[in-house]
């Protein structure tokens, strides 16, 4: 049978939009598999019990199955990076956007790419062989490994994706609303700071929440830097284990469809739910407060 | 005259200020432009610095001898070449026609929005959580067991929305007059696409493919459960064989060998190694990239 | 005599990079009159009217030679404070370009950057800015809705209103009718009729009728050059020079 050209044209059209469905296909497979591997836990314990549970030994007999030393370590890393992170890339943005020569832009552009392509294996590396010895000694405390290392690690990973989401936001505010700031008088800072960083504030927004979502749900450097101590820190140099971390550590020793595993896996739940509600957020706001374009007519 | 004299001596404090405060202001903006570079230099530093002694014609083409501390990293290297290429054979093509149908084909409203948001959220899985998914889908259920093929698997799926991205954009800059001319010689939407959109194209997309290899080359959480282990006797044979390679063996290497001090060298020198690989791969697209984008503004 | 000039500009040459773009301008203009420049696009009227505020410092790769003096005082001296010679010189441009604030913090602006801190009085400014730009009885009731609520001949008069707010002593205007409509833009020329009285304004324009109607003077730049220069009513009836008449004529464009 011979296909006319237009039934071959539609034909594909349909086949483009199959494949371009792949991505909704993989997100819901994820969330179908974790819920599958990680509900089971419930039946032990009460979700109640898992999220505020202060105990996590899952290898003891009885096992203790409480997240909260988790949870709480992981936004204690992110929070404590953000801190780091959202001035630094906030900053950079502006810097670049707004202060920079065109070459001084050209040199720093790409260098916060390459930061961003850094494997995190080499950062948790990094962290661990060169930062932690220095903190010990530094600051005399008991491990390097702990939660400020984590978060500092952390924040240099974070830093790129605030850092670029923000400045597209910050350089495409219109040129014509800079010019009318400085025609009245204002001084650059001054222009930045009253239209520009308000014209681009849902932009950078966005950028923080990405940024901090990615802070969260990064493992490697928390698996490594972090120290893996599951209790809730009393202190910056106390060492912490996110719930990445947690996971990655334990499940090559979590005997297949056990407890054990059943919890990891619902570990991950947590992990996704975290980080798809950071999600949805940016793009709800990034959605909602569209950037102002020039003045309509 | 109006008092103008009066009203400027009043304001020169204010002015004055001012422009003190902007200096200073600025000088922080630039001292954090600063601060990433340092970053990227001090990092970059101590691994070549530590690394470059460790590598050697032995260390790149040999397999690792007495319990892993000495010899060399050859099946690492190997390792994180096929789990890249098998990634890419997956991804690629994937990525590649979903961006053809975001750009050339969807019309904006519920489905496209829908779309959007599944590849930005994908974007947003944790690394470890694709380890999960690979476990429990391709591993266990699919019973391909820890292997390559369940490895690329799983870095292909996280790779999707690198190139989907890079693709999306690559398209968008090609000029409408490109389409415009070729359907107004009567050629149809496809022969569009595959004969002058893509091809012109081609330079942004081939760029997307390499910055996804190369996050695929650095990931070590989604390959943990799926591919990877520390120590394998021989090459692989099948994409059904379990894989060594680069990322996992530093973190093993690092914190779960038996002589993690004796191995230090051999840690900095495959860190090296990898950065080395992903550093270029990036390199290589950013500046193919850039040349891109000068071209496209002359048009 | 001197005296009387606001602004004058000596041998202007002004430069994009290695083109010239303004060759040897020289031309006054005078305190508590309109002026008006003219001609066709790309002949640098509007480049000129940028000089005049140093807002083409903004662009990389500019050079400028020559003189302009405010009140006197060259402002392309190393020591002018940029930043207060805007302050001094208000600008309207060819879009209107509010903010996307209040129409009151549009107005407010340009107090708060230039360090007024009193509540009342920038209340009492903005009011007084709004009755000047010919907007307030528009918009008192609605002083805190956004400014791009406004349609588009009221946004260019709040962008007017935001530029008299800071009490200037020039207004540049640079094609502030262009993307009007034809009453929005009859509103805008009997507002700078009314103007002229307190400010010394210069308006780049495409519109010969424009021109005619609201300046006192007018200046024809053609290919970066000051062709001719003299009052309106001399210019559009007695022209000296050919290609002036030809111009306004509309026998080229």
């Amino acid at each position: 049978m011979i296909f006319s050209q237009r039934q071959k044209d539609r034909f594909m059209s349909y086949f483009f939009f199959i494949v371009a469905t792949a991505s909704i296909a993989v997100l819901f497979m994820i969330m179908l598999f974790l819920f599958m591997e990680g509900i089971p836990i419930f039946q032990k314990i009460s979700p109640k019990d898992f999220l505020f549970g202060e105990y996590w030994y899952p290898t003891d007999e009885p096992p203790d199955f409480g997240i909260f030393p988790l949870i709480f370590s992981s936004l204690a890393v992110t929070f404590l990076s953000a801190l780091i992170s959202i001035p630094l890339g906030v900053l950079t943005a502006i810097y670049l956007a707004e202060i920079a020569t065109y070459r001084f832009r050209e040199i720093v552009k790409p260098i916060v790419e390459l930061l961003a392509s850094l494997p995190s294996v080499v950062i948790g590396f990094f962290g661990m062989v060169v930062v932690a010895p220095f903190l010990q000694e530094t600051f005399d405390i008991a491990t390097g490994l702990n939660l400020f290392n984590a978060a500092l690690m952390l924040a240099f990973m974070s830093v790129p994706t605030i850092c670029s989401i923000s400045e597209d936001a910050i350089y495409s505010v219109p040129v014509s609303l800079k010019e009318a700031s400085l025609a009245l008088g204002a001084t650059s800072l001054d222009t930045i700071v009253r239209v520009t960083i308000p014209a681009s504030i849902s932009g950078i927004s966005t950028a923080i929440i990405l940024g901090m979502s990615r802070a969260i749900g990064e493992t490697m450097v928390v698996l490594m830097v972090a120290g893996g101590a599951a209790m809730v820190p009393g202190s910056l140099f106390d060492p912490v284990r996110p719930l990445p971390a947690s996971i990655a550590a334990e499940m090559a020793e979590a005997p297949y469809r056990g407890d054990h595993y059943y919890a990891l896996f619902a570990t991950g739940i947590v992990l996704f739910v975290f980080t798809f509600s950071f999600n949805l957020i940016a793009d709800y706001i990034s959605n909602k407060y569209r950037q102002v374009g020039e003045a309509t007519l | 005259m109006k008092s103008y004299a009066v009203e400027s001596t009043g304001n020169n404090y204010i002015r004055l200020r001012k422009k003190l405060t902007q200096s200073f202001c600025f000088m922080l903006f630039r001292i954090s432009a600063l601060i990433n570079g340092l970053a990227l230099a001090v990092i970059v530093y101590f691994i070549l610095a530590n690394g470059w002694k460790a590598i050697n014609w032995t260390f790149l083409t040999q397999p690792p001898m007495d319990s892993m501390t000495k010899g060399g990293i050859f099946p690492c290297i190997i390792g994180t070449l096929f789990l890249c290429i098998g990634a890419m054979v997956v991804a690629f093509p994937i990525g590649v026609f979903s961006g053809i149908y975001i750009n050339e084909y969807a019309k904006p409203g519920r489905i496209l929005r829908i779309i959007r948001l599944g590849i930005s959220n994908l974007a947003g899985v944790p690394s470890v959580v694709f380890g999960l998914f690979g476990l429990a889908f391709f591993v266990i259920y699919l019973k391909m067991g820890v292997s390559i093929l369940a490895g690329a698997l799983t870095l292909g799926a996280m790779s999707l929305p690198v190139i989907i991205g890079s693709t999306e954009e690559a398209l968008k800059a090609v000029p409408d007059t490109y389409r415009e001319a070729s359907l107004g010689l009567g050629a149809t939407k496809l022969q569009t696409i595959f004969r002058v959109v893509v091809p012109a194209a081609m330079p942004g997309i081939l760029t997307g493919g390499i910055l996804g290899i190369s996050r695929a080359a650095g990931e070590t959480a989604p390959i943990m459960f799926t591919a990877a282990v520390f120590s394998s006797p021989k090459l692989p044979e099948s994409v059904f064989d379990e894989i060594m390679a680069l990322p996992y063996h530093i973190y093993v290497l690092a914190t779960a060998g038996t002589e993690i001090e004796t191995t230090r060298p051999l840690q900095y020198g495959t860190a090296l190694v990898l950065i080395a690989m992903v550093l270029g791969m990036n390199l290589t697209a950013i500046i193919l990239r850039s040349r891109l984008r000068k071209k496209m503004r002359q048009i | 005599m001197e005296q009387e000039y606001k602004i004058t500009s000596k041998n202007l040459d002004f430069y994009y990079g290695s083109v010239k773009a303004l060759q040897s301008i020289s031309l006054n203009f005078q305190l508590h009159q309109a002026t008006a420049l003219i001609g066709p696009s790309g002949c640098g009227k509007s480049t000129f009217l940028r000089c005049l505020n140093r807002m083409n410092d903004l662009i990389p790769g500019i050079r400028v030679e020559g003189e302009i003096c405010m009140d006197g005082e060259n402002i392309y001296k190393p020591s002018v404070d940029v930043v207060r010679l805007r302050s001094r010189i208000g600008m309207v441009f060819q879009k209107p370009n509010p903010f996307p604030k209040t129409i009151f913090e549009n107005v407010a602006y340009g107090l708060k950057v230039n360090g007024v801190k009193d509540k009342n009085l920038i209340a009492e400014r903005v009011e007084k800015s709004l009755r000047s730009g010919a907007l307030w009885d528009e918009v008192k009731d609605r002083l805190h809705d956004s400014a791009l609520s406004l349609s588009g001949g009221q946004q260019q008069r709040l962008c007017i209103a935001r530029a008299l707010a800071v009490e200037p002593e020039v207004l540049l205007m640079d094609e502030p009718c262009s993307a009007l409509d034809p009453i929005a833009t009859q509103k805008i020329e009997e507002l700078i009729h009314e103007l002229k009285d307190k400010y010394t304004i210069i308006i780049v324009t495409h519109n010969m009728q424009q021109a005619a109607r609201v300046s006192d003077v007018t200046a024809f730049f053609y290919m970066g050059k000051l062709i001719e220069a003299g009052e309106t009513d001399t210019m559009f009836t007695r022209p000296r020079l050919k290609t002036t008449e030809d111009y306004i004529t509309g026998r080229f464009g």
